[in-house]
């Protein structure tokens, strides 16, 4: 059993995100929030508003770059921070529950904007004690 | 970066020789030391762009090069559409048209003392920076359109500067060949409330006082002398040009098979010139440049707005804008012929030297202005295009670069420390994130001088002034 959690990792410019649980659907959600906490810490972003996602790739690599994109893209239009993911996949189809909130410039105190979540480093995949990593490079 | 293997030529420049998949050789512009703290990355993303199809004369690394995607940034190629040649979304990255322009100000550093720290503020207060951010413009998609088409030329009719701004802007303001109709609906979306903000990460405005003239004719030409004080605005496209890079690099990706390319990294993704998926992206990338223009303008004239408060009757012309993350159609000799090509400048600056047709009639003498940002408090630079001949397609480097990733600067700093530190040296910083200003620490830089020195020696572009910052307002 993989204890979920998510990490950082360097790049020379940018940042890595990586998620890492016992299935691939949780290591998508640990990855979101690995995105999230190079914005702020996610336990500090009240679960106020659900917001449901969809997205569909033809592979595991193009589904994780699509889906922290779709995440990104929702957090600059809705101007919200997501603290909570519920993730599943199926088939090469994600759907998720994101929870969150308005951004509040005081409380969250923003590091920085995610522009796009890259093909760098892109990984998805089991190690060899069964938990999935689930990772790439974002551009900040 | 292990030199093994490296021919070096002279004290600021190494070839890299053509050897496997690599189509032409590639050349780093950097010192000794400069080249010993790069990143293997570098060599290893300049070798797998040297074998893109079409790349003309060599794939070039600028002296601040570092680890990218796909490109190393401070990374410049050209491609001939006549030879096969590509465009690649990950050669111009995501923020399309992000870029520095700088603003002369007829002040001394002693109009600013007195006022320095309310004028900080009011800049923080006026000019929308980082996340959550909304400038006080909404766009509907009759007057998106306008704006992707016109770009400075839009944000001036909307009353945002005068016309003498567009002389001193590349490409006086518009680059022809925008289609609105190839960015996407979420793209213009994203752009819906964010004209004339600033963004965050390394994006800032800085006032700054010119600390030392290298070139005093070209710095008379530029209207710079010692001791003056300018105002630099440092950022790009905003959400609208990550959204196409975004988009457009995905389908590249998968794009790659149908068009015989076999990517060695997926973020080389990229399609022929003469693809409609390459027109495509063509078309969308200059629309994202306009909104650079328009987005840099904006910003411009809200800064003047703070600066005509505190300085009544003050003028804040325009020195000029440049653009670092691009591709342009330019004509560039090659083997003695002169040849249409697409140069990519990923991190890099278009440095057009002395005489350049497309250089404004003020710049023609002396070369166009090139202006290498610094993080705050460190140096930032003007230099000046060279004469002829023309080194790297006319391209410099674009500013410091990372030394240091942001995990470990975040790590190694606090925000409130660095921040303390900086008003010791009489630098006011301005910022909604401790993290942020810590993950931005000076010392997460490369030496600017160093970088500077380097481009300088290796004769890409020549010193004209240096800078130091007195207030930095980041997002």
């Amino acid at each position: 059993m993989v204890s979920a959690h998510y990490e950082h990792f360097p790049h020379g410019a940018d940042i890595g995100v990586r998620g890492i649980a016992d299935s691939k659907a949780e290591a998508f959600a640990q990855a979101a929030l690995a995105l999230t906490a190079l914005v702020t810490d996610p336990a500090g972003v009240a679960s106020r508003t659900k917001v449901l996602l969809e997205c569909s790739a033809p592979s595991d690599l193009l589904l994780l770059n699509d889906w922290l994109n779709r995440l990104i893209y929702e957090m600059a239009v809705r101007r919200m921070l997501f603290g909570r993911y519920e993730v599943a996949i199926d088939d090469g189809r994600l759907r998720a529950e994101a929870w969150g909130e308005p951004v509040d410039r005081d409380r969250h105190a923003p590091a920085v904007e995610p522009k796009g979540a890259t093909l760098t480093e892109l990984k998805v995949g089991q190690r060899d004690d069964g938990g999935w990593v689930a990772q790439c490079i974002v551009d900040v | 970066m292990d030199t093994n293997g490296l021919k070096q030529i002279g004290d600021t420049e190494w070839q890299v020789p053509k050897s496997g998949a690599m189509r032409v050789p590639g050349v780093i512009f950097a010192d000794a030391a400069l080249i010993n703290d790069m990143d293997n990355k570098v060599l290893e993303q300049l070798r797998n762009v040297a074998g893109l199809p079409g790349i003309v004369e060599a794939a070039y690394a600028m002296p601040d090069a570092h680890w990218g995607y796909g490109f190393p940034i401070g990374g410049v190629a050209a491609f001939d559409p006549d030879e096969g040649g590509v465009i690649s979304a990950g050669g111009v990255g995501f923020d399309i048209s992000c870029g520095v322009r700088t603003l002369l100000t007829g002040l001394k550093r002693a109009d600013i003392e007195p006022v320095k720290k309310s004028l900080a503020d009011s800049l923080f207060r006026n000019i929308p920076a980082g996340v959550g951010s909304t400038g006080k413009i909404s766009l509907d998609e009759t007057e998106m359109d306008a704006m992707l088409e016109g770009g400075a030329h839009w944000a001036l009719a909307q009353g945002y500067g005068g016309t003498e701004d567009l002389e001193r802007i590349e490409e006086r303001g518009k680059v022809a060949g925008a289609r609105p109709d190839a960015v996407s609906t979420y793209a213009k979306k994203r752009q819906h409330d964010e004209m004339g903000t600033l963004g965050s990460g390394n994006h800032y405005l800085e006032v700054q006082e010119v600390t030392r003239i290298h070139d005093a004719v070209a710095a008379a030409s530029f209207g710079l002398r010692l001791g003056d004080v300018v105002v630099s605005i440092h950022c790009g496209s905003r959400g609208l040009g990550h959204q196409i890079g975004t988009e457009f690099l995905r389908e590249m990706a998968v794009a790659a098979p149908d068009f015989g390319l076999v990517l060695p990294d997926l973020e080389l993704a990229c399609a022929p010139l003469r693809s409609e998926l390459g027109q495509r992206y063509l078309g969308a990338m200059r629309a994202a440049t306009n909104c650079a223009y328009a987005n840099r303008q904006i910003v411009t004239h809200l800064t003047r707005r703070v600066l005509e408060h505190f300085f009544p009757g003050g003028r804040f012309d325009l020195l000029f804008d440049v653009s670092h993350n691009t591709c342009k159609e330019e004509w560039h000799a090659v083997g003695g012929k002169r040849r249409l090509l697409f140069v990519h400048r990923k991190g890099a600056t278009r440095a057009f030297g002395v005489g350049h047709s497309d250089l404004p009639a003020a710049f023609a003498a002396v070369g166009q202005p090139v202006i290498i940002g610094g993080s705050m408090g460190t140096s930032s630079a003007i230099l000046a295009g060279n004469p002829q001949p023309e080194r790297a397609f006319a391209s410099a480097c674009h500013g410091a670069g990372r030394a240091m990733s942001r995990h470990a600067a975040a790590r190694r700093w606090r925000g409130r420390q660095v921040v303390d530190q900086l008003a010791e040296r009489g630098i006011v910083i301005k910022s909604p994130s401790s993290r942020g200003v810590a993950e931005e620490a000076p010392g997460a830089y490369k030496d600017t001088d160093a970088v500077v020195d380097a481009a300088h020696r290796a004769g890409l572009a020549r010193k004209v002034a240096r800078l130091e910052p007195i207030v930095c307002i980041k997002g």
